[in-house]
């Protein structure tokens, strides 16, 4: 089967209003395509490379190849009239063509999907994260958005860069300090209790009640407690994230154990295999997608913790503090470049994570290949 | 004792009818499982005596308590009353020695191990090197028709296939005494007549004591010494039946008049405990 292909002909034709509509506004008045070289210039380059992309013989990757000038003149065509002074939210005929220009990247997105695995994997995704970034930008600042309200992403990339010595000094305070500390001793910790509340019985029946307990109590419950009790440095912060993590890795583990089947464990008992070896040889192997799933659950838990933790006191460094005293002083960029650290430590904690996972457990029903 | 399975395959050694030692010694042996609405009697006054060298079968309706029985002799489900011993020890102690092999109803692989790996598991257990634990499983794999899966892991393989390495994994222990439930119960014709045959061949020249639950009569007869004719509710010994073909067996003796004869007072035994039970 072929996948279906958007036709282009009526694309362009959908297009063409856009240039009797205007192209930006100067000065109050509306600015025409015909008036403004940068216009022009893109939209030469977009007709070249449609044009070329038609007549020449090509592949789903060359078609691609000769397509991008045109969708990347396009693109910048917006991003360069605002910065030579043009008001863009009067632009009817800009915001059409740019809608043209989207079908066009939609379309080469779906030619890319037909080609094999590098460009359908990554460069398919990557070049849709960057749209969404770029309509973004193109967005807020063609709409003049407030950025109280949403900075553009050039100013996040902005704050991210000049701002780099307290991000880091942030990251290391919370992420390194407390949240690595703190996931590793509550998950350790979870993980061996729950051994230990294996063999004795009575422990599990009486942890899991208050297990769900302290599950029942939120974030800001905790974590003023914490702080009275270890202080405002990150030894706070890690008790918190420790006693949230504690029990999902607990809850995970006893489950996990319990996942071997009667004739799994006769079989080990047929080979007079002690409690360890088929602790060791069936019962852990057995729990493992268990346990990866209470370490990806307690990976968002940690960091969500201990940064909401940081607004109950801290030193004057970590990535709670920098949200809640910048979010004060209208620093929103700063804020909105927290939260893109925090995004990404956490998106490559959970994503380190489930790779683990797929290597360790890819025997599990949920991930076989044949 | 425990020299058979690691004497040279000869048949002038094999051949040679085992002495007659207990191996398995069950007298009036009951076992009752308390179940939430009222106790069930799996087994009721069991008396066997399993002799060394002996192939015997256990064969009758569902539920008779055939699993039951196998699951007492490895120490995997006590007794209520009654005395039994294995190798002239207690269940458990003959356990812990490692005394049986043990082939269960369903394959029971363990799905994050290699084919090759699952038959070594137990070999790991008892602390064998790797040269000798890869030989036994390269060994047992062609026998049960598997050489080449090593490889690949239980749920790459068909149903039936799972089952032969299950096989292959308890043959691989190297056990004097086999105790298989069903091994054959999900194999197609063809395959099971094969493996019929392997294993007659392998009990022959290794002397192995063999205790084998089948549904199926002619494959009792093929197999057996001995055929224990069970009835259900409560779970009795309704007949043991002597099995006197020639030790060296082959799947045309199923057309011989002998063969016919000892199926048909299988059947009527069978039949017998019916009636009784209705
Ligand atoms: N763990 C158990 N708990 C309660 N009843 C059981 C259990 N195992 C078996 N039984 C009962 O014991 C009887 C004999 O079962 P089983 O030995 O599995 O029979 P067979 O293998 O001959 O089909 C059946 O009535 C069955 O329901
Ligand atoms: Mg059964």
């Amino acid at each position: 089967m072929h996948a279906r292909r958007s036709p282009m002909t009526p694309l362009v034709l959908l297009t063409l209003p856009a240039f009797a509509l205007p192209v930006g506004g100067l000065a109050e008045s509306p600015l025409a395509w015909w008036q403004s070289t940068p216009a022009l210039l893109a939209l030469a380059i977009v007709l070249a490379s449609l044009v070329l992309a038609r007549w020449t013989p090509r592949t789903a990757f060359t078609e691609a190849l000769l397509l991008a000038p045109g969708l990347f003149a396009g693109a910048a065509l917006p991003l360069v009239l605002l910065d030579g002074g043009v008001a863009l939210d009067q632009a009817a005929g800009l915001w059409m063509f740019l809608a043209g220009i989207l079908a066009l990247l939609w379309h080469v997105m779906e030619r890319l999907t037909e080609c094999s695995g590098f460009f359908r994997h990554l460069l398919v995704p990557a070049l849709f994260g960057v749209m969404l970034i770029y309509l973004w930008e193109v967005g807020v600042r063609g709409f003049q958005v407030p950025s109280v309200l949403l900075p553009p992403p050039s100013s996040i990339a902005g704050a991210l860069t000049t701002q780099t010595a307290n991000l880091e000094d942030d990251f290391f305070q919370t992420v390194i300090k407390a949240v690595l500390r703190g996931y590793l001793w509550g998950c350790g910790a979870g993980f061996a209790v729950a051994i230990l509340a294996d063999r004795v019985p009575f422990l599990a029946r009486g942890l899991l009640p208050f297990g769900n307990l302290v599950s029942a109590i939120p974030v800001v419950g905790i974590a003023p407690i914490m702080v009275m009790w270890f202080g405002f440095d990150w030894p706070s912060k890690a008790a918190v994230v420790v006693v949230m993590t504690f029990f999902p890795m607990l809850v995970n583990t006893l489950a996990g154990l319990a996942a071997s089947e009667a004739i799994q464990l006769d079989l080990m008992r047929s080979y007079a295999a002690g409690y360890w070896r088929t602790l060791l040889m069936l019962r852990l192997p057995n729990a493992m997608p268990f346990l990866f799933n209470g370490l990806k659950i307690n990976s968002t838990l940690a960091l969500i913790g201990a940064i909401v933790a940081e607004f109950f006191g801290t030193p004057v460094v970590g990535m709670g503090f920098r949200i809640s005293t910048e979010v004060a002083r209208m620093n929103l960029s700063i804020v909105w470049a927290t939260i893109v650290v925090a995004g990404i430590t956490g998106s490559l904690m959970y994503g380190g994570l489930s790779w683990l996972e797929r290597t360790v457990t890819a025997w599990h029903p949920s991930y076989r290949r044949r | 004792m425990g020299s058979s399975s690691t004497l040279p395959v000869a048949e002038a050694i094999a051949t040679t009818p085992a002495e007659n030692r207990p191996i398995v010694d069950i007298r009036t042996l009951s076992l009752i499982f308390k179940a939430a609405d009222k106790p069930v009697t799996a087994l009721d006054g069991i008396d066997l005596r399993i002799n060394s060298g002996d192939f015997v079968s256990l064969i009758g309706p569902s539920g008779c308590g055939k699993t039951t029985l196998l699951r007492v002799i490895a120490d995997l489900e006590q007794p209520t009353s009654g005395d039994i011993t294995v190798n002239g020890l207690t269940p458990e102690a003959a356990r812990l020695k490692r005394a049986y092999g043990y082939v269960f109803q369903a394959p029971a692989l363990y799905p994050w191990r290699t084919v090759e790996r699952n038959v070594t598991l137990p070999l790991e257990i008892i602390g064998l090197d790797k040269t000798e634990r890869q030989r036994r499983s390269a060994q047992q794999l062609a026998l049960v028709g598997l050489a080449g899966f090593e490889k690949k892991f239980p749920w790459q393989l068909s149903g039936g296939m799972q089952q032969r390495v299950s096989i292959a994994r308890a043959l691989a222990f190297e056990p004097d005494l086999l105790l298989m439930d069903e091994p054959f119960g999900a194999l197609d014709e063809i395959t099971r007549d094969h493996l019929n045959s392997q294993l007659s061949r392998l009990w022959r020249t290794t002397g192995k004591t063999c205790v084998f639950v089948t549904h199926s009569i002619s494959e009792a007869v093929f197999l057996s010494t001995r055929i224990v004719v069970m009835s259900p509710r409560p779970g009795r010994i309704l007949d043991v039946i002597d099995c006197d073909l020639p030790r060296e067996r082959s799947l045309e003796m199923r057309e011989s008049q002998r063969f016919q004869d000892i199926a048909a007072r299988v059947r009527h035994g069978l039949a017998e405990g019916h009636s009784y039970d209705e």
